[in-house]
């Protein structure tokens, strides 16, 4: 897709070539970079990540990154976030000591005990309202997680979508030009890619917040 | 609620899948990326490439297997067989893998799993083990550790080496030291059940998961449907490896999906059209 810039932020957080891989699948050749001046530039960020929230705030404050993020977000343009892409939103985890992005008022909290920790595998996402990123997805659909820790915003308005592990956690938060979510829709098969193709077909069809409700 | 997975497991042999589905008319039943979609679309939960010849120079080929699968399937990827440090981890994870398996290094070097698991974070970290029913009279070498030497309790010796080597190391307590060290989940073969196809050592599975708090792959022994239950409820795993009762067509995998969840079990089906 000539002229369309979809970026990938690193920050030494896992593996984004197969986030980069389902994008091109669904028609985006997408840059991976921690270059601030090419995330200010972008048409559209998607924010992976795994690991541990603290060294992850480090790296992004070393780099500079913190604000190039948030002015992003504020400017209105299509976000998505993955993994710790959502937990990374809040003001803080129980994880660590580094505060977080702080864009989303709320925590991010340990699952709780008697479960296996981390929670692995495929688990169902009940969806609590539409979003075009979620388009063609139905309700139930499994997506496949990674975690020891969840995002737990004071606003529920922003939760889009539920997940039970012992708890019921927000798996899916959406609020104005920003989606974000706990799996990993790059590993999760045809559902999971579903999410990338719409994403892409919204930055390509209404690049304003405006388009996204 | 989680679901339990099934993982095909799949060798490698100089690039190639030895033991690939026969079954089903795929125009390269040897080509990696090409059993892989297969198994993707079969509704495999993730998939196991286990690289047999392990050697330094199977190790790039199998780097390049895994950037060719990863291209292609958007499941999860775990990869075992010759990695051994952390380079090696390295390598996999950025050609596409999700997930590396350790198995005699870790054995030889557990700081390994550590310095793997610190790294890339546990989730990326399994350590495979290869266990066999201890034999009467065997006695661990001075040399092993008191903490993880064979004793009197000891039911399963760990091996090595793709199962040659017998290391007076008790697998029970190797679970739970790997789990300690890092390792993000733990696939467990027995290997007197292994190509038996009579049932997984649940026992053994049983065992392990109630010393770990990791997840637990069940390995070695599928002959039918039930085995996969009984591994995943008497042997409480949390998922169940299995290669020739899928590769040979025995059972399909959504058949076995069908079945667990007739018997309660949470899998992950197609959604109905």
């Amino acid at each position: 897709m000539a002229g369309l810039n979809i970026v990938i932020v690193d920050y030494q957080a896992g593996n984004l070539r197969s986030v980069q891989k389902a994008l091109e699948r669904s028609g985006a050749q997408a840059a991976i970079t921690s270059d601030e001046r090419v995330i200010k530039s972008a048409d559209a960020l998607v924010f992976p990540g795994q690991g541990a929230c603290d060294s992850s705030m480090r790296h992004l404050r070393e780099h500079d990154l913190v604000e190039p993020i948030k002015a992003f977000i504020r400017s209105g343009r299509p976000f998505f976030g993955v993994c710790l892409g959502l937990q990374l939103l809040l003001e803080g985890s129980d994880e660590g000591v580094e505060p977080g992005l702080g864009i989303l008022k709320g925590r991010v909290r340990r699952l709780p005990d008697g479960l296996k920790i981390p929670h692995m595998g495929w688990n169902q996402v009940k969806l609590l309202k539409g979003h075009p990123v979620l388009e063609g997805v139905p309700d139930g659909s499994n997506f496949y997680f990674v975690h020891s820790y969840y995002a737990d915003p004071d606003d529920r308005s922003v939760v889009a979508g539920v997940t039970d592990y012992g708890v019921e956690f927000c798996s899916v938060a959406a609020w104005e030009n920003v989606i974000a979510v706990q799996f990993h829709p790059e590993k999760s098969g045809e559902n999971g890619l579903k999410l990338y193709e719409n994403f892409v077909r919204l930055v390509k069809s209404a690049p304003t917040q405006a388009a996204w409700r | 609620m989680l679901s339990k997975r099934i993982i095909p497991c799949l060798d490698v042999d100089r690039g190639r899948v030895v033991k690939g589905v026969s079954f089903i008319n795929l125009r390269d039943a040897g080509d990696p990326a090409a059993m892989a979609s297969f198994y993707d679309r079969e509704g495999a939960d993730e998939l196991v490439f286990l690289d047999i010849t392990a050697s330094a120079e199977s190790r790039e080929t199998m780097v390049d297997v895994v950037r060719k699968v990863s291209e292609k399937v958007f499941i999860p990827l775990t990869v075992g067989g010759g990695i051994r440090k952390v380079e090696h981890v390295r390598k996999m994870l950025e050609a596409g893998a999700d997930k590396a398996s350790l198995n005699t290094t870790a054995v030889q070097n557990p700081g390994v799993i550590k310095e793997a698991a610190d790294f890339f974070g546990s989730q990326c970290i399994v350590v495979a083990i290869d266990a066999k029913r201890v034999e009467v009279g065997r006695v661990a070498p001075p040399s092993v550790p008191a903490g993880l030497a064979l004793g009197e309790a000891s039911r399963w010796e760990v091996f090595t080496h793709g199962g040659r080597t017998p290391t007076g190391i008790d697998a029970v307590k190797w679970a739970a030291r790997s789990a300690e060290l890092g390792a993000g989940e733990l696939l467990v073969t027995s290997m007197d059940a292994d190509g038996r196809k009579a049932g997984y050592d649940l026992e053994l599975l049983r065992a392990i998961s109630e010393q770990v708090s990791v997840p637990v792959i069940a390995s070695g022994g599928a002959g039918t449907l039930e085995h996969l239950y009984e591994a995943l409820v008497a042997g409480e795993a949390d998922a169940v490896l299995a290669a020739s009762i899928f590769h040979y067509g025995t059972f399909r995998i959504e058949q076995a999906k069908h079945y667990l969840a007739g018997r309660g079990i949470p899998v992950r089906q197609k959604a109905a059209a």
